[in-house]
């Protein structure tokens, strides 16, 4: 273990520059997001995830931000286990009809102000699944939605220019 | 000598079945094949339902039938009576079908919460159930309390409802409750285009992607008798030795992550990402979505990817080892992970487990080594097997894959031939059925299939390899305390879209 610690002393960080804001994530953000909230949240926001019935692609590039590489914290977004400490609920998956209801309590449990993140294409229509007597259709659908971050999956890069958008408008 | 299939009393075989036989049975032959599950003489792959006929694949060493049974009054013999891993598949029967499994010990709902457009969605159609309270099993005793869990969970992963009882610290009980993922794939192939069921079949589980797409194809091929050009079917082996190694690296990191030691996690992050990445510089996808197509693949690989999958290659033959050997001499992990969570190799061999689950418990199933599809039957890789059971050996079965899966990309990249990477779909007209498997990281998937003479898919069912794990976590955290279940459920790792469907 002292070898590996010395050297990740020692290399120096891979954590990639930071990428800019996406363009079109911040012109959705400018007719979504209330600026009286703005103020209150310094330069910090809290994301709880819900995968509302995705097929788990999102997912694993939701995880890959958080690794060296992209290290999501350094812009002041991390994730946490609660709604009830959430500013920011991402979501995923097509919203199925069996998972509607646990949606809709996650996003009453999340203290205002709050913004909702759709992720892949699914999230933002239902995609691929739209049409099925299973599925309830995109998260706004559901839930209103501030921003969308399109693809399937999301490139961890995506995802970091959708995310970093995001804090640059509301904070 | 006749297998054990070919002696099953049945009526006849279906014409066009391939490269395995259906057998469609009466009571007599259902009755008899259930009996050699029960006795451990048969394995079951799956159990599923076609209009009114239930389906039930099983395996005889390396021999593979489909069994049908035609329900005459929308029931058939209960399989789980005798063997209970077939348990949730005729409750997921009941539900999608309307078929109903005579004699069935548990008859709850199991993908239908009550939500749906429409009940019994792959059968005749009816009105749409209800929600209605579950009725969890009972643990009784004093002291006992309930822990529920899910179906959203506290960290970026999938739905499911976890409903623990406990004394204490320790697990008395645990029981599973899922579908809450449930997308309705099977009846959104039904009737769609060979492409928008290839698709489809990408997505059931998106960590599995290429291993889903693989099976796919190769139940399309196997029906409609096709060749796949050489080049392709190298192609396919490097995406899913790929997705292996992304995956187990993924693991292993998050496996040590759940017992608190965060640096395997970051380095073993790092691992994933660059595999990622070498993946995206071949496949101009991360995960290689919709890469393999029924025929071949759809995109060749780019000149500059074979430098990147080296670079990759050469980096974890350096740092991995490293990372092993921490794993192995940190005394504090290894605290957590040896003689927690264990599989008892009986309950492994019953439920026909296969992955690390299954090989962590003695049974050395793979179906790259069982069928032996190309290209593995000619490359040369070894299939580990250990027999504690526990979290540390499916800890090592991931590490001693990774290894192979290198070893197999070297060879991969070493006899990777040229020439055309697709061949165009063939032999449309007539009905055709096939049945396709791939080992995914996780396990084996297999895929059976009806096509229709227009090309189109008719009925297709997708099983992943959780179906007969996800019931081996209930056993093997018992005993265990609560704060280790994150733990062993990550050894699993088992698949909720892929199980939900």
């Amino acid at each position: 273990m002292r070898k590996t610690l010395f050297e990740s002393l020692t290399r120096g960080p891979l954590t990639e520059p930071p990428s800019a804001p996406d363009e079109a994530a911040l012109a959705e953000l400018a007719q979504t997001v209330n600026r009286a909230a703005r103020a209150r949240l310094g330069r910090s926001l809290s994301i709880r995830h819900v995968d509302a019935g995705s097929c788990n692609g999102c997912e694993l590039e939701i995880q890959a931000v958080n690794n060296a590489f992209h290290d999501l914290e350094r812009f002041g977004l991390r994730f946490v286990a609660s709604p009830r400490h959430a500013d920011v609920l991402t979501v995923t998956g097509p919203v199925t009809r069996n998972m509607r209801e646990a949606l809709l309590r996650v996003y009453n449990a999340t203290p205002d102000p709050k913004w909702v993140v759709a992720i892949g294409d699914c999230a933002a229509n239902g995609g691929i699944f739209a049409g099925s007597y299973a599925v309830a259709g995109g998260v706004n659908d559901i839930v209103p939605v501030d921003l969308h971050i399109r693809g399937c999956p999301p490139s961890p890069i995506d995802l970091l220019k959708g995310l970093v958008a995001l804090i640059e408008h509301v904070t | 000598m006749a297998t054990l299939i070919e002696t099953l009393p049945h009526q006849r075989k279906a014409d066009h079945h391939r490269p395995w036989p259906r057998l469609i049975v009466g009571a007599e032959g259902w009755r008899l094949a259930t009996g050699y599950l029960a006795t451990g003489h048969l394995t079951l792959l799956g159990l599923w339902g076609d209009g009114p006929i239930v389906h039930m694949a099983v395996l005889d060493q390396r021999d593979v039938a489909v069994l049908s049974y035609e329900c005459k009054k929308g029931t058939f013999p209960s399989v789980s009576t005798a063997h209970p891993p077939a348990g949730r598949m005729e409750r997921a029967v009941r539900d999608l079908n309307g078929l109903n499994a005579v004699g069935a010990p548990d008859t709850r709902p199991w993908l239908d919460l009550g939500f749906w457009e429409t009940g019994r969605p792959l059968g005749k159609g009816c009105a749409a159930t209800k929600p209605a309270p579950y009725k969890f099993l009972p643990a009784e005793g004093e002291g006992l309390h309930q822990v529920a869990v899910g179906p959203v969970h506290a960290s970026i992963i999938e739905p499911g409802h976890f409903r623990l009882t406990c004394n204490g610290e320790h697990v008395v009980r645990l029981e599973q409750r899922f579908g809450w993922t449930h997308k309705g794939v099977e009846s959104l192939m039904a009737g769609s285009s060979l492409n928008k069921a290839a698709q489809l079949a990408g997505r059931v589980s998106g960590d599995s992607t290429v291993a889903y797409a693989w099976a796919f194809a190769q139940a399309v091929e196997a029906a409609r008798q096709m060749q796949v050009p050489p080049r392709a079917i190298y192609l396919r082996a490097l995406m899913a030795e790929l997705e292996r190694l992304a995956n187990h690296f993924g693991d292993i990191g998050a496996v040590c992550n759940d017992a608190s030691f965060a640096i395997m996690h970051a380095h073993c992050g790092i691992l994933r990402e660059r595999t990622l990445r070498a993946a995206h510089a071949c496949f101009s996808h991360r995960l290689m979505m919709d890469r393999i197509v029924p025929g071949g693949v759809s995109n060749d690989l780019a000149p500059e990817g074979l430098a990147q999958i080296r670079a990759l290659l050469e980096d974890a033959k350096l740092k991995f080892p490293r990372l092993v050997e921490l794993y192995d001499n940190t005394a504090s992990l290894q605290d957590r992970t040896v003689t927690s969570g264990i599989v008892r190799a009986e309950l492994a061999r019953q439920y026909g487990a296969g992955g690390y689950v299954g090989r962590a418990s003695g049974r050395g199933f793979d179906a790259r080594r069982a069928f032996a599809y190309a290209p593995y039957d000619t490359l040369i890789f070894e299939v580990p097997v250990l027999n504690a059971g526990d979290v540390d050996a499916r800890v090592w079965i991931r590490i001693r894959e990774v290894e192979q899966s290198m070893a197999l990309i070297e060879q991969i990249m070493a006899r990777l031939p040229n020439g055309a990477i697709r061949t165009p779909l063939a032999g449309n007209g007539q009905v055709r059925e096939g049945v396709g498997f791939a080992e995914a990281f996780r396990g084996d998937v297999m895929v059976w299939l009806r096509l229709a003479g227009d090309g189109r898919v008719e009925r297709c069912h997708l099983r992943d390899a959780s179906w007969f794990q996800w019931p081996l976590l209930e056993a093997a955290i018992e005993d265990n305390i609560v704060a280790d279940f994150p733990l062993c459920n990550k050894s699993f790792n088992c698949s909720y879209s892929g199980h939900d469907l």
